[in-house]
């Protein structure tokens, strides 16, 4: 692109008011709803009030033209000037702490609004942060009901969401812009954090913390969807790995389990139980991989699997060599566990 | 001790003076002389030097960053790398510039503004110097081994605990921390005691100049902030070094306590910055409103109360911690009250200008820059105070945005109007006018074109501290232009550095005051001799040099000695004539066995202990009382 087309969109982004799908103001959820009032109410008044320091300052420089030679005023005191400016700046001041005063305000009640939001019929989900990928847990009235699924998070729209928030290693930071604030994953602590979707459609949310090497490939995919589509996807992960239908499947399947991929992750169905890494149960149904470092295809995740080292350097999946066809098999087996 | 008109001068005898007081007081050209120098100026002129290549150089890595992120999955630097930069960026910005180039400026300045001849703790000055320098070349070496801290320039833990960040990358980044710590803390305790005891006679707390306010309230606020963060690292390096377990969660520790450390240090570390940036402003304003400043008592208060409020807010950078939100309003209130001191000094400088006969010459185009720049951060920092709004804004773009602002246009700009204001006194000659001009506008037009983009970018979901983004995302074109600006800005500082350069040797001479200003600092030549003041200068009314009475001085200082006057800490009346330290190389060894101490230690645990003991021998030989025959051959005719 050349500058000037660089500059219009510049331009296009500023009038378009931020929307996307990582954007504070392009609201989804209750919580960014009602933070992005609050960022209007605070345009609007810091607004007002840096207009009147410019008007001022203006003023100020356009009435100077006419005072180059004079004297100094060594006694200010004595200026005629000087028993109105103090009028003035009582007034100043006076309209600074009015101002702070409806912002603390707001700010406060806002606050209490977003934290005495009903939860008890909130969907429960246990996030937990790792050096550079997220766990992600839906709770079920059963262990056998509990999904595991790794770099995605599902709602269903119109349903409150609390996450539980849980870190591996260092701090992290839960932020999906388009649903709500952002929350640290501390270790040693669990913090909540409460989503109420709005609008469905698919969102990303980022590390907001750096956490070191990959700090900046370390996304999540968010995704709002009706109740009912959330109910299938939730039947359809609770399934079993489906087991190798081709022959180069099979041989991908047992690359992964007799190889050192099993000893870190987990597919259901299999003896592979690793919990190091994320739960590839059903990997072929997410978005992107390795926490949105690449949008998931077969090239894609073939490229992954042969030297995750280029694609995300740094992150704590070694290279594990092998020759061009056991890849193509082992990525066939992966590829086909929607 | 009697106060006196000046005395109708008689040449021979003010050369006669000159000469004596400068045999008193003046530093050699051998290399021994250089190193041991006590004289206020010759190190501050050092302090500024330093600080100012540590801003060149902070500056670069910057600029490295901005390329790097002028286009999405750019793979110019790779990630290690990149944190590096950033780290040693934040870390330089803070640690090695801006809170030392404050200090420097204050070290030269305030003595003189005081009107007396050296600051007092001369050596304890000297010593400041050298552990500073030897704590920024060290950082900087270590980066430029590729052993650079690589985990921000507040530098959590556990992330930079010993289990996530091995290696002495982060030892290093802490050490530095105490070099500076210590750096910075000896200049506060000798500027206190300057501005406290040393003003000249006549010069009330009610008459003293705003700077000297400015920099008393951030000198008290130094010795109660940075001991917090000397804690912080001393506590990180024992986990890293020797197995204590303060900051880990599975022993007992807490991982949050390092934050609470480090803000309590880190937010009144911005005021740090920024006060003395305010007392320069006053000066300009009214050197160049030519008139006196509007609601003096009011500017003295609210220096003392942003002082005051900065220590009740540091939890604001912590809104996200999961901290009770109740609590957090507590926060909210005093973060957003920071805005009544500021907007009431904003209010008093433009009512100066507006009351003035101002001259828009290039400090004051520096300092119209910082208020507009200023005020638009001091406006997101309000917004920034607001627990909900927060939590979209914390860690992103548009922090990097508000933060920089604040700095650069709470602090790098009345920086530049300072050095503008005040380089002929340093230097004898006046910057040029016309690259002044230049400088201001590149900066003014670059900074604004690289971080306004920045909030935009922040409310379009960019997080900070990433190595490189994914397209798509809408952040190109906001990246690119960004990196457009902070590339004019880089072409600004270039031009300062050829104005300096050039006007060094060429410059218009500036005689003792260019600007026809008011504070004591200019009743001198320029650049000052040795002794800064042939007569110790009276002070009847609240800017000096504009009182329409003739000017007294007080004679009685013996030309001889090294000798200073003491005034009384309120009134400034003459109290004791106090012996001012002389030169020593003292201050030079003990410094380099504490850098052998701190930085020996970083390898060997024991060496706290043995590094201790060469301290100890070098501060003996400081402190040893001068044999009287020495006073006895200075005061030989």
């Amino acid at each position: 692109m050349s500058g000037r087309k660089h500059i219009c969109a510049a331009l296009v982004v500023l009038l378009a008011g931020c929307s996307g799908q990582q954007a504070a103001l392009d609201a989804a959820g209750d919580q960014a709803a009602t933070i992005g009032d609050l960022w209007t109410l605070m345009l609007w008044v810091c607004g007002f009030m840096y207009l009147l320091v410019l008007i001022f300052l203006a003023h100020a420089i356009w009435r100077a033209r006419h005072a180059l030679d004079a004297e100094p005023l060594t006694h200010g005191s004595g200026s005629r000037a000087e028993h109105p400016l103090r009028m003035a700046l009582g007034g100043w001041v006076g309209l600074i702490v009015v101002g702070l005063f409806v912002l603390s305000l707001a700010t406060f009640f806002i606050d209490r609004s977003l934290a005495q939001a009903r939860t008890d019929d909130a969907l429960k989900i246990k996030v937990t942060a790792a050096q550079w990928w997220w766990k992600v847990e839906y709770e079920g009235m059963a262990p056998d009901q509990r999904v595991v699924t790794a770099n995605e998070l599902r709602l269903p729209v119109g349903q409150p969401a609390l996450l539980e928030l849980h870190a591996e290693d260092v701090i992290h930071s839960l932020w999906i812009p388009n649903l709500g604030g952002k929350e640290d994953l501390i270790p040693g602590r669990i913090n909540s954090l409460l989503l109420t979707p709005r609008r469905e459609g698919e969102y990303r949310g980022q590390c907001a913390e750096f956490c070191g090497l990959q700090h900046a490939k370390m996304a999540l995919d968010a995704t709002v969807m009706n109740p009912d589509a959330f109910t299938r996807w939730r039947q359809q992960q609770l399934t079993p790995a489906p087991a190798p239908s081709t022959p180069e499947q099979i041989r991908g399947h047992e690359i992964f389990m007799s190889g050192p991929c099993a000893a870190c992750h987990q597919i259901a169905g299999t003896p592979a139980s690793g919990q190091t890494g994320p739960n590839l149960t059903h990997l072929a149904s997410r978005r992107t991989i390795a926490a949105g470092a690449r949008p998931y295809s077969f090239e894609d995740l073939r490229d992954w699997l042969r030297d995750p080292q280029s694609v995300k350097p740094g992150n704590h999946m070694p290279v594990v060599q092998l020759s061009d066809s056991d890849l193509n098999a082992l990525t066939a087996y992966l590829d086909s566990l929607k | 001790m009697t106060t006196a008109l000046p005395r109708e001068a008689d040449p021979a005898e003010i050369t006669a003076q000159h000469a004596q007081l400068t045999r008193t007081w003046g530093t050699g050209q051998s290399l021994f002389e250089r190193l041991a120098t006590v004289d206020h100026k010759i190190v501050a002129r050092r302090y500024v030097i330093t600080a100012f290549v540590f801003f060149v150089l902070a500056g670069v890595l910057a600029l490295l960053m901005r390329i790097q992120l002028a286009q999405p999955d750019s793979h110019l630097i790779d990630p290690d790398r990149y944190n590096q930069l950033f780290t040693m960026h934040g870390t330089t910005m803070m640690f090695l510039f801006a809170v030392p180039i404050m200090e420097a400026i204050a070290v030269y300045l305030v003595p003189l503004m005081c009107g007396t001849r050296n600051i007092s703790f001369p050596r304890l000055n000297a010593f400041s110097y050298w552990v500073f320098l030897f704590g920024g070349v060290m950082i900087w070496i270590a980066f430029l081994m590729n052993a650079g801290p690589e985990t921000g320039w507040f530098s959590y833990v556990p992330l930079a605990g010993p289990e996530y960040s091995p290696g002495k990358r982060t030892d290093f980044w802490a050490q530095m921390v105490t070099f500076t710590e210590v750096a910075a803390l000896a200049v506060a305790v000798e500027l206190i005691a300057t501005i406290l005891k040393q003003r000249a006679p006549g010069m009330t707390l009610a008459r003293m100049p705003l700077f000297l306010w400015a920099m008393l309230v951030t000198s008290f606020m130094v010795i109660i902030a940075m001991p917090a963060v000397m804690l912080a690292s001393s506590f990180l390096i024992a986990d890293r070094l020797i197995g204590t377990h303060f900051f880990n969660p599975v022993e007992g520790g807490d991982a949050l306590l390092w934050q609470h450390l480090f803000w309590f240090f880190g937010h009144p570390e911005v005021y740090i910055i920024f006060l003395p940036a305010l007392g320069m402003v006053s000066s300009i304003v009214i050197t160049f409103a030519r008139r006196t400043i509007f609601a003096y008592t009011l500017m003295v208060l609210a220096l003392v109360t942003t002082g005051l409020l900065a220590f009740g807010l540091w939890v604001h950078h912590m809104f996200a911690t999961g901290l009770p939100h109740l609590g957090s309003s507590f926060y909210t209130a005093a973060s957003m009250m920071i805005a009544i001191p500021s907007g009431m000094q904003i209010f008093a400088w433009i009512a100066t200008l507006w009351d003035g006969k101002p001259r828009f010459m290039t400090p004051l185009l520096f300092v119209i820059g910082f208020i507009v720049i200023f005020v638009l951060g001091g406006l997101t920092g309000v917004m920034l105070a607001s627990v909900p709004l927060d939590l979209q804004l914390h860690d992103t773009y548009f922090v990097v945005a508000h933060f920089h602002y604040v700095l650069i246009g709470g602090a790098v700009f009345p920086l530049f109007a300072a050095f503008y204001y005040w380089f002929p006194k340093f230097t004898g000659r006046k910057l040029s006018e016309r690259l002044g001009r230049w400088n201001f506008w590149l900066f003014f037009i670059g900074f604004n074109v690289t971080f306004f983009p920045m909030h935009i970018l922040g409310l379009a979901g960019m997080p900070r501290r990433v190595y490189t983004y994914a397209d798509g995302l809408g952040w190109e074109s906001l990246n690119l232009l960004s990196t457009l600006g902070a590339l004019m800005i880089g072409a600004s500082v270039l031009l300062f550095i050829v104005n300096a350069a050039r006007s060094l040797k060429q410059g218009e001479p500036a005689g003792d005051n260019p600007w026809g200003a008011s504070t004591l600092e200019w009743a001198t030549s320029s650049p000052p001799p040795p002794y800064n003041f042939m007569h110790i200068p009276v002070v009847t009314g609240r800017e000096a040099l504009w009182q329409p009475e003739p000017r007294q001085v007080l004679e009685g200082l013996s030309p001889a000695h090294r000798e200073v006057l003491c005034t009384s800490a309120l009134a400034a009346v003459p109290d004791i004539r106090q012996h001012s330290a002389e030169p020593s190389i003292w201050p030079f060894w003990t410094a380099i066995a504490t850098a052998i101490w701190f930085i020996a230690s970083i390898f060997d645990a024991r060496a706290v202990l043995w590094g201790s003991l060469p301290v100890a021998v070098c501060l003996i030989a400081w402190m040893w009382p001068t044999p009287p025959r020495v006073l006895q051959q200075r005061t030989a005719p």
